[in-house]
């Protein structure tokens, strides 16, 4: 019926642009001469060095999730719940790393960590702890933003009744607010460990040799040792570890998912008070440890020899001969590129994103029905788990011949980040849309709206905000997106992040300095649009 | 031929997965009138409801509302309004903003919409409260606005989901009575669905009485008050004692009913059905007794009938451990058949 009919169109634009292109990118490794040969394949699963990969992919994305968990929720009951100076800015500073393009952080920490570097006596450069370090700092931005806006909505007086019956600050916390939390913290902690275990752009930049994750792997066998069937292997295994991960996630949060009591009154801020100390100061580590390679990255980018200076600024323009002759296209130019692929991208993701996080937040009147649309849940959460280079090569194997030749298309690069974008949409509307009394519509149905009518008047006024954060969010992804689009971009036509990889990839420091340039201004663009969002955010709070 | 005017549910039924909600149903309201369901929580008076409104569907059976079936008619275009137990108001308009709801939906024009919400808050006792914002209401008057906002458009039928239930006692009183008033008033048809038989009583003037998904008994008030149709309806519906077999010919008899003697007699006793009196028939042992504004309302274990409830005129000598009188007044009592 209806559900089906709006389901259509974005299983429609997944099965096309997704599960094709993964189908195919594994095909390929597992159909051998026409026919089909798995155990070649699955030869790479016994290679000792794919052993350590995926030890390495594992215990590093949960030591990740764990701490960045421990530094994250401190952090947004600091900046959610308390009224300290300065909280704004400190939200919107927080967000900044998380809209940075991986390959920015990968470049940050390595400037800030290197042996010349200011943090170099840590001896931490081309180390574990690196990686990890830069994936909490990505990361953290997801816990605060993800649990912050229910805990600024959690109605303080039911902790107050929880005190008032003895239940100590402690007490309170682990009895009342954190279960309260509890679907969002899952949420989140669920969406870091992917992001950790997929990471891409932040293990190639830092790990080196040394390191690799599963998606670093899949890529060096695709690119550099052409071992297509170890590749499909490990591209199946990791979307096979991570589809359980989601369901599992999946039974936890709607297990705890459910219609969320708004709190009435104004303000759920209160002054800190000395029991806050050990929380409060944990945010201040959070915001230093935010701040640090931030700062390492500006610097670097002004520093031109022994002395300061625009230069590197002022080359990336390409008029300057000599620093970009080696660069096919100016960085400017770069930068525009960007810009039309992130705003091509980002219309595509909200449109389907809006469909489908407006369906599967639908409560289903049989089990059929339900199931159903849990597994359209599941379905658009996939591209998640899937390595953005197994997408990445599978656009370029599958998508290559009449009806859809699309190589040549300046669509293919912003459909590839759409779907890397989409479940980063669905998962930012679906708790709100989910949190919405479904009597709410049913009230608004009765006294005569008609369903487009019930969208603008009960759930638009609760989801804009959300709406808006999401479109920033998925402008940001498309800005940073690496891993798909290093395969896709034209070389005449790159994006920032793939032009920043290219410059760090050269020797120089020239090359290194412009680099640096290259990612503040990106990073720059990318934080200036999400402030952009959040003030628009703030600005008209309540006009509705 | 449904050529009636008002509401005909027919056979309804609504089935999730393998669980019957509503089962079989039929109903009439003739229009003008006000119905309450009365059942238990988890009867599927809820689910009738919204089925009605359009928003279950039917797994059988029809909603007919003068004389024209509903089947695929969409709940926004049925002409109802429906009000939920906690109000729903929708929590970013003001109190103006949900009162003019409907009528914005309908496109009529601002300054209509002006003086029907002004009479509409007139009329439910909240002049003034336009620029209020839901979350400053009391609950009470929530349910106000909500009531205003349902009735805005003068709907074909209201349908009311525990509208009082939620407000504590005094105002729960107050506002069934303004309720009726204002239903009364506007000559609204409506169906009231509820678990609490003084809010059926207070509000309707028919009603519906439904046990797991089936409507086992209906009529006009006095009809199901009168005779119940069986000692589960009875208690329902607030008798306090439901007597059988021997028990009940003991107190029929002392009634002076000329009962057949047969084995399966059933009674159902309000508690100012057995009246202590020095003349009275039956013979009891006070177990207890507590004084209230009017009467002395008391636990008696009577010979031949059990323990039941009673009461005594607040200048009867009654203890606790004495032996009484009591007799019986059966227009206070109802024998089932």
């Amino acid at each position: 019926m209806g559900t089906a009919a709006l389901a259509v169109v974005p299983l429609a634009v997944l099965g096309v642009f997704f599960v094709l292109p993964v189908a195919g990118m594994v095909g390929r490794g597992f159909w051998t001469d026409g026919g089909f040969d798995p155990s070649a394949s699955l030869e790479v699963l016994t290679r000792s060095r794919t052993h350590r990969v995926l030890w390495f992919t594992l215990w590093s994305s949960t030591v990740a999730t764990l701490v960045t968990l421990a530094l994250g929720l401190p952090l947004t009951f600091v900046l959610y719940r308390l009224r300290v100076p300065g909280r704004s800015a400190a939200r919107a500073f927080v967000l900044m790393p998380f809209v940075l393009p991986t390959v920015v952080v990968g470049v940050a920490f390595r400037t800030l960590l290197t042996p010349s570097g200011p943090l170099g006596f840590l001896h931490l450069d081309g180390t574990a702890a690196a990686i990890i370090a830069a994936m909490v700092f990505f990361n953290l931005a997801v816990v605060v933003r993800t649990v912050g806006v229910l805990w600024e909505n959690l109605d303080p007086r039911r902790e107050q009744a929880a005190a008032a019956l003895g239940a100590s600050p402690w007490q309170v916390l682990r009895t009342v607010t954190l279960p309260a939390l509890a679907p969002a913290i899952v949420a989140s902690a669920s969406i870091v460990f992917l992001f950790c275990a997929t990471a891409f752009g932040l293990v190639l930049t830092l790990g080196g040799l040394r390191y690799a994750t599963v998606e670093t792997e899949i890529y060096l066998l695709t690119t550099q040792f052409l071992d297509l069937r170890a590749a499909a292997a490990l591209s199946v295994l990791q979307l096979l570890v991570v589809t359980g991960l989601l369901y599992a996630a999946h039974v936890t949060r709607s297990r705890r998912e459910h219609a969320v009591e708004r709190a009435d009154v104004r303000s759920t801020l209160r002054p800190a008070r000395r029991t806050d100390l050990a929380a409060v100061s944990t945010a201040a580590l959070a915001l230093a440890f935010v701040a640090t390679p931030i700062a390492a990255l500006v610097v670097g980018s002004l520093r031109v020899g022994d002395g300061w200076g625009l230069d590197h600024y002022r080359a990336l323009d390409g008029h300057e001969a000599g620093s970009t002759a080696a660069l096919l296209v100016p960085v400017t130019e770069a930068l525009s590129n960007s810009w039309r692929v992130a705003v091509d991208a980002t219309t595509l993701a909200m449109v389907l994103g809006c469909l489908v996080a407006v369906l599967v937040s639908r409560r289903g009147r049989s089990r059929a029905e339900r199931r159903g649309l849990a597994v359209l849940d599941g379905v658009f959460m996939l591209p998640l788990g899937v390595s953005a280079v197994t997408l990445g090569f599978g656009f370029l194997i599958t998508l290559d011949r009449p009806p859809l030749d699309l190589r040549t298309s300046p669509l293919l690069v912003p459909i590839a980040q759409a779907m890397v974008a989409l479940p980063l949409v669905v998962r930012t509307l679906t708790p709100v849309l989910r949190s919405i009394d479904p009597r709410q519509r049913e009230a608004a149905e009765s006294l005569g709206a008609s369903p487009w009518r019930v969208l603008r008047t009960v759930d638009l006024p609760v989801v804009w905000r959300p709406l808006l954060a999401a479109t920033g969010f998925a402008f940001a992804v498309s800005l940073g997106e690496f891993g798909a689009t290093s395969f896709l971009a034209r070389p005449e036509a790159p994006t920032m992040p793939v032009l920043i990889y290219e410059l760090v990839s050269r020797p120089g420091a020239d090359n290194y300095g412009m680099a640096l340039a290259a990612s503040v201004v990106l990073g720059l663009v990318t934080v200036v649009i999400m402030g952009l969002v959040e003030r628009l955010r703030l600005g008209t709070a309540g006009a509705f | 031929m449904p050529t009636s005017r008002g509401l005909e549910v027919r056979d309804a039924t609504v089935r999730f997965d393998r669980a019957v909600a509503v089962d079989d149903v039929t109903l009439s309201l003739d229009s003008g009138h006000v119905l309450a369901v009365l059942g238990p929580s988890g009867c599927g008076k809820s689910t009738l409801l919204r089925a009605i409104a359009g928003i279950e569907e039917l797994t059988a059976g029809t909603v007919c509302f003068d004389g024209r079936d509903l089947a695929g008619v969409p709940t926004h275009k049925r002409g109802f309004a429906l009000m939920f137990q906690d109000g729903q108001l929708f929590p970013h308009q003001s109190v103006a903003g949900n009162v003019g709801y409907a009528l914005r939906v309908r496109g009529r024009s601002r300054s209509e919409q002006r003086v029907r919400v002004d009479e509409l808050l007139d009329l439910v006792g909240l002049p003034g409260y336009g620029e209020r914002m839901p979350a400053t209401l009391s609950g009470g008057e929530r349910q106000r606005v909500a009531l205003a906002r349902a009735l805005a458009v003068r709907p074909r039928l209201l349908l009311l989901d525990e509208p009082l239930s939620a407000l504590d006692r005094g105002l729960r009183e107050r506002l069934a009575a303004d309720l009726r008033g204002i239903l009364a008033e506007a000559g609204t048809t409506a169906i009231l669905v509820t678990h609490d038989q003084e809010e059926a009583f207070a509000v309707a003037d028919r009603m519906a009485v439904m046990r797991a998904g089936r409507v086992v008994q209906s009529g006009s008030l006095s009809e199901v008050w009168r005779a119940p149709v069986d000692g589960e309806v009875a208690s329902f519906l607030g008798y306090a004692t439901v007597l059988r077999g021997g028990p009940a010919r003991t107190v029929l008899a002392a009634g002076g009913a000329h009962g057949d003697g047969n084995g399966d007699a059933e009674v159902a006793l309000r508690r100012s059905a057995l009246r202590c009196a020095d003349d009275g028939p039956l013979r009891g042992r006070v177990l207890e007794a507590r004084a209230t504004p009017e009467v002395t309302r008391l636990r008696v274990d009577v010979d031949g009938v059990g323990e039941v409830d009673a009461v005594a005129g607040q200048d009867a000598d009654v203890s606790v451990g004495h032996d009484v009188r009591l007799m019986v007044d059966l227009t206070r009592a109802a024998v089932l058949s």
